[in-house]
Parts: structure tokens; C-alpha cells; sequence
């Protein structure tokens, strides 16, 4: 049956889908959710390969890795560390909302749901970033 | 409320045009105007090409579905003067193609009801001669559903994957896989157990808010994903059940 459905081709409206996630304009809570949960995806996937690169700095020896430290702990990569924070408890909370959501757990509390994990990922994201600036 | 000039900023489209236009038009709009009429009195007064679908005026037939400031709307019930805005825009509903100005083809849409088979009378739980059917502790209200599009239009996963079935025609399909009336499900749970069926779900809910009948189609695709893992489970122990 599925093969019934063919795709159309629209020529005033071509497919985007960028701006089909990604236009937030008249569009409620849950696709913010939505879209930032994809945002941080992305996100969290290219810094696990830049995690990889950087691990593999060990490989040059001491003075590589100390010289990546002195980087690690310049303001601007502690900024980035901040970044990579909310895109992890965003990302893990969110998460928890949509398997829940997904399994067909409250789906109608889904934003109340929103409210209550996100808004714990957000408290954890203060304190941490206050963590990562202070200590 | 005293008459407003209102700035009606329209989506344009016809065949063989290179890309799509907004045209402005102003009319005069009362507390009562709603905005399938405004359209409507700009196609009577001002340009007779303008192009819109309608029929009921009172959010029964579904059929003036379109974006009213982005959003999701029948035409019909969307008052001009309660949206706030000088300027209203007024586009056809996405994911479709479009035939002409505000008008799409629905033939997509109506092609995976058809699948569905839709055996279903709509049902008012306000008929006291309505009794609930076996097995049903109350009606829901997806028999309500209208047909006007406005979830498939709202969905982002639609809008990046056209084959996906989409939120009306699954929604359809828990109602028959809820209460079958003697239809076989098995044939429908295979169709909508897919790729492109209630797994390509990415629960951004945007069709229960763009329901205009309280159909909340995002509720049924959750209830069909459970009720697939359930049957799934009952597999891996021997159980599982046919219907």
C-alpha cells in the first residue's frame, strides 16, 4: 500500500526541508522543541567528532595535549563548553519528554512535560555554566 | 466595533507562473467579518481571479483550510478584526501542491483516507440515542474529523517527506484499528507499522494544535505506536495476535 503514495512535485513551493523544521513563524511550543531538539543533534554529532580529533592529540605526546589545555581554558572555548552544555541537557532532558511522549506515556501533559524536564536541563545548565566560568 | 480598512496581503499562484506573488488588497472588515468573507468580498469587488475553496462557512465541510499569519486556519471561523493585525496574510496550506492562489490539491490527502477506508459515520456523544459501542468506554471524537488538511499542512515531517502517510490518515487509521466493526486491521497496522508511517512521527504536535475538530491526530499516532509494541512484544513471547 505504501507504494500508492508517490511524492508531488509543488513548482510555487519547492520542498525545503530546512525551513519545513525550521520555520518557527505561527508555529506553536512543540515545534521549538522539535527544532531545537534537531539543532542540538546536529550539534551534539559534530562535537563528538571534534572529541574524537582532539582525543587524538594524546597521540603527539605531553606537549601536545598541555597546549590544547592552555586552549581548553581561554574564554571563548570555555564559552563553547557552555554551548556544547545546553545542547547535552537540552538534547537529554528533551529526550526523556519525547521517548515518554513517544511510547504514548501523557501525551496530552507533552507540555507540561516540556515545562517541568526542560525546565530542570535549564537549572542544571545555570549551575553548570557558573561551574565552568568559576572553577 | 466601527469598519477598518484592512490590508488583505495574498499569496498569488497560477499554472505556469515562475514563482508565486503576494498581491495587496484593502476592505473594509466589521466585528463579524471573518476572513473567508473579506477573501470572498475582495473576489467579488476587486479581482474575480482570485481563487479560493469553500463551501459551509460555519467549520463543517473543512474545505477553506488555509494559513492566516502562518498559521493553520479555516477561513471561515478566523475573525479579521480579532487577529490584531493591520496587515492580514493570507497563504495556501503547505505541503500540498498548489493548484491556483489559495487553493491546493488534495488529492494526496484524500488518497491515504482512501487506504484507510474510513468506514465510519461521524457520532455525536451529545445524541442520547448514540450508545457506545462495545469495548468503548466513551466516544472519541476522531469520527469528527473533517477532512480540511490543516494537520497535514502544520506537520514539519510532511514538509521534509512527503511519503510519509501523515497525521490525518494514521489518525483515521487508530480509529479503525480501535474499534475494527468486524474490518480487518492486520492489512492497515502493516501499512502504518513503516518507515514512513507512525515511526516517522517526530512528535512536534503541531497537528493537535492545528485541529479545528478535536481530532488531536498526534494522540492517535501515539496510541497506534503503542499499540504496535505492544503486539510486537506479545510476538517475541508467541502471543502474537491477528486480526
Amino acid at each position: 500500500m505504501m507504494d500508492d503514495i508517490q511524492p508531488t512535485t509543488d513548482p510555487a513551493r519547492p520542498k525545503s526541508p530546512l525551513r519545513a523544521w525550521f520555520d518557527l513563524r505561527g508555529r506553536s511550543l512543540s515545534t521549538l522543541a522539535f527544532a531545537l531538539n534537531r539543532l542540538t543533534a546536529i550539534g551534539l554529532t559534530v562535537y563528538l567528532f571534534l572529541h574524537l580529533a582532539v582525543l587524538s592529540l594524546l597521540l603527539r605526546g605531553p606537549d601536545g595535549w598541555d597546549s590544547f589545555v592552555r586552549l581548553a581554558r581561554s574564554p571563548l572555548f570555555l564559552t563553547l563548553d557552555v554551548v556544547l552544555l545546553f545542547g547535552v541537557v537540552y538534547h537529554m532532558f528533551n529526550g526523556i519528554r519525547v521517548a515518554l511522549v513517544g511510547m504514548g506515556v501523557a501525551n496530552r501533559q507533552q507540555k507540561g512535560l516540556f515545562y517541568g524536564l526542560v525546565g530542570l536541563a535549564m537549572v542544571l545548565f545555570v549551575v553548570g555554566a557558573i561551574l565552568i566560568y568559576t572553577k | 466595533m466601527a469598519e477598518q480598512l484592512i490590508d488583505f496581503k495574498v499569496f498569488r499562484y497560477k499554472q505556469g507562473q515562475a514563482a508565486p506573488t503576494y498581491e495587496t488588497f484593502q476592505t473594509l472588515c466589521d466585528e463579524n467579518t471573518t476572513v473567508l468573507v473579506a477573501l470572498q468580498d475582495i473576489r467579488h469587488d476587486q479581482d474575480g481571479s482570485l481563487i479560493l475553496r469553500h463551501s459551509c462557512h460555519h467549520a463543517s465541510c473543512g474545505t477553506c483550510g488555509m494559513r492566516i499569519n502562518g498559521k493553520e486556519e479555516l477561513g471561515c471561523v478566523v475573525k479579521v478584526l480579532e487577529l490584531g493585525t493591520s496587515t492580514v496574510t493570507v497563504e495556501p496550506m503547505r505541503n500540498m501542491p498548489v493548484i491556483s492562489d489559495l487553493v491546493v490539491d488534495m488529492g494526496p490527502f484524500y488518497d491515504r483516507f482512501n487506504t484507510v477506508g474510513m468506514p465510519f459515520i461521524r457520532q455525536s456523544e451529545f445524541m442520547d440515542e448514540a450508545e457506545i459501542a462495545e469495548g468503548l468506554e466513551t466516544y472519541t471524537r476522531c469520527e469528527n474529523c473533517i477532512e480540511c488538511n490543516l494537520c497535514v499542512s502544520a506537520c514539519p515531517i510532511m514538509g521534509s517527506d512527503e511519503t510519509y502517510i501523515g497525521p490525518a490518515a494514521l489518525a483515521a487509521t487508530w480509529r479503525v484499528v480501535e474499534e475494527p466493526r468486524g474490518l480487518r486491521t492486520q492489512p492497515l497496522l502493516d501499512w502504518v507499522d513503516s518507515e514512513n508511517g507512525c515511526w516517522r512521527c517526530h512528535v512536534a504536535y503541531e497537528c493537535n494544535a492545528a485541529c479545528p475538530s478535536e481530532v488531536y491526530p498526534g494522540d492517535k499516532i501515539m496510541a497506534l505506536r503503542r499499540d504496535l509494541t505492544k503486539r510486537k512484544f506479545r510476538g517475541l513471547f508467541g502471543r502474537g495476535r491477528k486480526d
